[in-house]
């Protein structure tokens, strides 16, 4: 057993060659004299430009390579739980809501969608499509974050500025529907609160139109530019089955190869009804499950969505928008668990209730809780400068860790 | 500004060097990243395309407090952070401001009433200057508090503080 | 397969392990026995037919009624598409449970958030940590009769609203 302050030695260490370094660290250099090297414990603290949030990583190095990652999390832990045991259904959908924060709509569906199957109400037709419609605008306002700011943890300053004036005009619509810009509490238990306005139809046609062009744009500027490539192809690389095992969901199980999509797979609201494809990573510029899967993967579930929402566009349904629930909402005794397709993955609820107006359990599994557990794993013999890019394409989102 | 402050009197010198420092402090309010929670992806839209803080000056988001006037507390302030929130408000050095974005600073938010694990207020960590209220506020609100602080920087005086009367 | 399929197959695999079966709900579900758990995990998990290799959540909940802690574990196939729950019951003055973290890694974050939350410790973990909370924090806080701090290590955090 090593004592703590003596250094390593290891004969025969094998350096990479910093001259002829390969992203697939093909040529290396040999060195067969001792090298005395220590171990470093880096603290990637809570309060960190590229972590997203407060997450921290403590990081184990051996210099530069990365022996261990292992993040600490429950900064942001806001006890969403113990809320859900002393307040009634429809007083949790705020809650909901600050979850994923950038993606409110689709976990007010998750809650609403559990409670509905709970209570044994239907939505009806035109409350389910524009649920759909609302829930893929949302998709590709979040995925827009995550271009923004993962071109950020990467050092490219515009795709931030470029995201973030497209997801403005989603945000304009979402305010149009229902007054709010980031934590909506639109949809909510029966089918949504209001119905949408005069004219939003045609305007949600009309930023669809604007945005066709933006992907190539995108794709010109952050996803096919070199450095990028160089910084994110080949690192942190998750085979298919380890993904699997650790309960990876979303675009970065997805980005692994599997075809594995809730939309698909157990189709809920109206799903079954519109054409889209499962988009998965193929290994274009690196191995398949690497980071720049993880990350294509989600430009191109943007085209997706948007392909999505003007099929729902066009077949919205007249009549109403919301089922006819009662105030007191006291579903029957039982127990649910119900998951949705989120931007980040399957967001999952379980609620047991007693009869009463108040849950006796309420359990939200969050997607980036079970996407940050593999961060140990991946982060193995990658270099610290690869810690961001890792995180930034796993693209976690600490309300949900935490809850 | 050690040598200078609470030296003089208030008068003419004193009031143009005033103008002029709180001038250049009130122009230039560099923030630090401190997004915690929800209140964090608001403080972005502001500083991104639409609503440009970069032309209040205060567009240069740094990273370290060592080099921040600014803390913008957005987000829940939890037990387990609350230490964090400290030091690194020790960290930042004089003239240092504290901005509560969000109603979660302000007293709690929505979790002020079952959250065992969430500090109700950021003020019972740190003083505070400017409340912005919101859940999340909009970024106009958060400009406006911004507005808010710029008005707090410009009374600030280096003069030597007056003698209370006894009658007040 | 349909869930009565599934409860069948792991009947006539673990007979006297299986203490309760509820297909009939929402939540079809069976009850397993602590110690016949870990076998019944790998069980379900390498079974040709059954192949469930996505453990979706580790849920726990406290029933103070009926003096219990029970561990909800949710269960999907990504071959076959069927879904499946299976809860383990341990009292609730010495709660310990089998840990299925070398079954499922998914398992290994939520068992420790079950463990901070609720007090349920999983024996064979390999880091059975608080997860959530602080390394200090006293108590289990989603228990039924959990008395909310009024602060901790010199920081207020008493309810501002009717405390």
């Amino acid at each position: 057993m090593r004592e703590h302050g003596q250094p390593i030695t290891t004969p025969g260490l094998v350096i990479p060659d910093p001259v002829n370094y390969d992203i697939g660290r093909e040529k290396v250099v040999e060195t067969d004299s001792d090298l005395r090297t220590e171990e470093m414990l880096i603290n990637m603290g809570p309060q960190h430009p590229s972590t997203h949030g407060v997450l921290r990583v403590m990081l184990r190095t051996d210099g530069e390579l990365i022996l261990e990652a292992t993040p600490h999390i429950g900064y942001l832990h806001r006890c969403a739980e113990k809320i859900g045991e002393n307040v009634q259904y429809h007083q949790f959908v705020p809650y909901t809501d600050r979850f994923d924060y950038l993606a409110a709509m689709n976990n007010n569906l998750a809650y609403a969608m559990a409670v509905e199957k709970l209570a044994g109400i239907e939505a009806p037709k035109r409350a389910q499509y524009i649920r759909v419609i609302v829930a893929e605008l949302n998709r590709i306002a979040s995925h827009l974050v995550m271009f923004g700011t993962y071109g950020l943890d990467m050092g490219a300053f515009t795709p931030f500025i470029y995201g973030f004036r497209e997801r403005e005009l989603i945000l304009d619509l979402f305010e149009a529907a229902c007054g709010a810009r980031l934590t909506y509490s639109y949809v909510t238990i029966g089918g949504v609160r209001e119905d949408l306005p005069e004219g939003w139809v045609r305007k949600a046609g009309e930023f669809l139109d604007y945005f066709q062009p933006k992907i190539k744009e995108y794709n010109d500027l952050l996803s096919y530019n070199q450095i990028f490539i160089k910084r994110t192809a080949n690192v942190g690389v998750i085979p298919a089955d380890r993904a699997i095992a650790y309960g990876l969901s979303g675009p970065v199980l997805r980005g692994s190869g599997v075809k594995w999509d809730l939309r698909k797979a157990t189709p809920d609201l109206v799903y079954d009804q519109l054409e889209f494809d499962i988009c998965v990573g193929e290994g274009r510029m690196g191995q398949v499950g690497d980071s720049w899967d993880r990350y294509f993967v989600r430009i191109l579930e943007m085209v997706q969505s948007a392909r999505i929402v003007r099929q729902a566009l066009a077949k919205l349904p007249s009549g109403d928008y919301r089922a006819k629930v009662p105030r007191l909402l006291k579903p029957p005794p039982g127990e649910v668990y119900y998951e949705t397709e989120n931007p980040r993955g399957q967001l999952g609820f379980y609620i047991v209730s007693d009869g009463s107006p108040v849950p006796y359990r309420l359990k939200a599994r969050g997607p980036s809780f079970c996407n940050l557990s593999i961060l140990n794993e991946v982060a193995k013999d990658c270099l610290l400068g690869d810690i961001p890019a890792i995180l930034g394409s796993i693209d976690v989102v600490m309300g949900e860790v935490d809850r | 500004m050690g040598w200078i402050e609470n030296r003089f009197e208030k008068g003419i010198l004193v009031t143009s060097l005033d103008a002029a420092l709180n001038w250049a402090r009130q122009s230039s309010v560099w923030p630090m990243t401190f997004g915690l929670a929800c209140c964090a992806i608001e403080m972005m839209a502001t500083g991104a395309a639409r609503f440009d803080l970069d032309r209040f000056g205060a567009g240069a988001f740094r990273a370290t407090p060592r080099q921040s006037d600014l803390m913008i507390v957005a987000g829940t302030v939890t037990c387990k952070m609350a230490t964090r929130l400290r030091r690194l408000y020790d960290q930042m050095p004089e003239p240092k401001y504290v901005l509560a974005m969000g109603a979660c600073t302000i007293g709690g938010g929505p979790y002020a009433k079952y959250g065992y694990h969430v500090v109700k207020g950021v003020d019972l960590i740190v003083p505070v200057d400017v409340y912005v209220p919101g859940c999340p506020p909009r970024p106009e609100a958060l400009m406006e508090g911004l507005m808010r602080l710029q008005d707090k920087i410009r009374k600030q005086t280096i003069a030597k503080a007056r003698p209370q009367s006894a009658q007040g | 397969m349909t869930p009565q399929e599934i409860c069948k197959r792991l009947c006539d695999r673990f007979g006297q392990g299986v203490l309760a079966t509820d297909i009939a709900g929402k939540h079809p579900h069976a009850v397993v026995a602590p110690d016949a758990w870990r076998a019944a995990a790998e069980f379900l998990r390498d079974d040709p037919e059954l192949k469930f290799d996505y453990l979706r959540a580790v849920s726990g909940v406290d029933y103070p009624k009926e003096s219990k802690l029970v561990s909800v574990y949710d269960l999907i196939s990504t071959a076959y598409r069927h879904t499946f729950a299976v809860k383990v019951e341990t009292p609730r003055e010495n709660p310990h449970i089998p840990s299925v973290a070398g079954v499922w890694p998914t398992a290994e974050w939520h068992e420790r958030e079950a463990y901070d939350l609720l007090g349920i410790v999983y024996d064979g973990h390999p880091n059975l940590t608080r997860i959530l909370l602080p390394e200090d924090w006293q108590g289990h806080p989603l228990r039924k009769d959990y008395v909310f701090p009024k602060e901790y290590n010199g920081i207020p955090c008493a309810s501002t609203v009717n405390p």
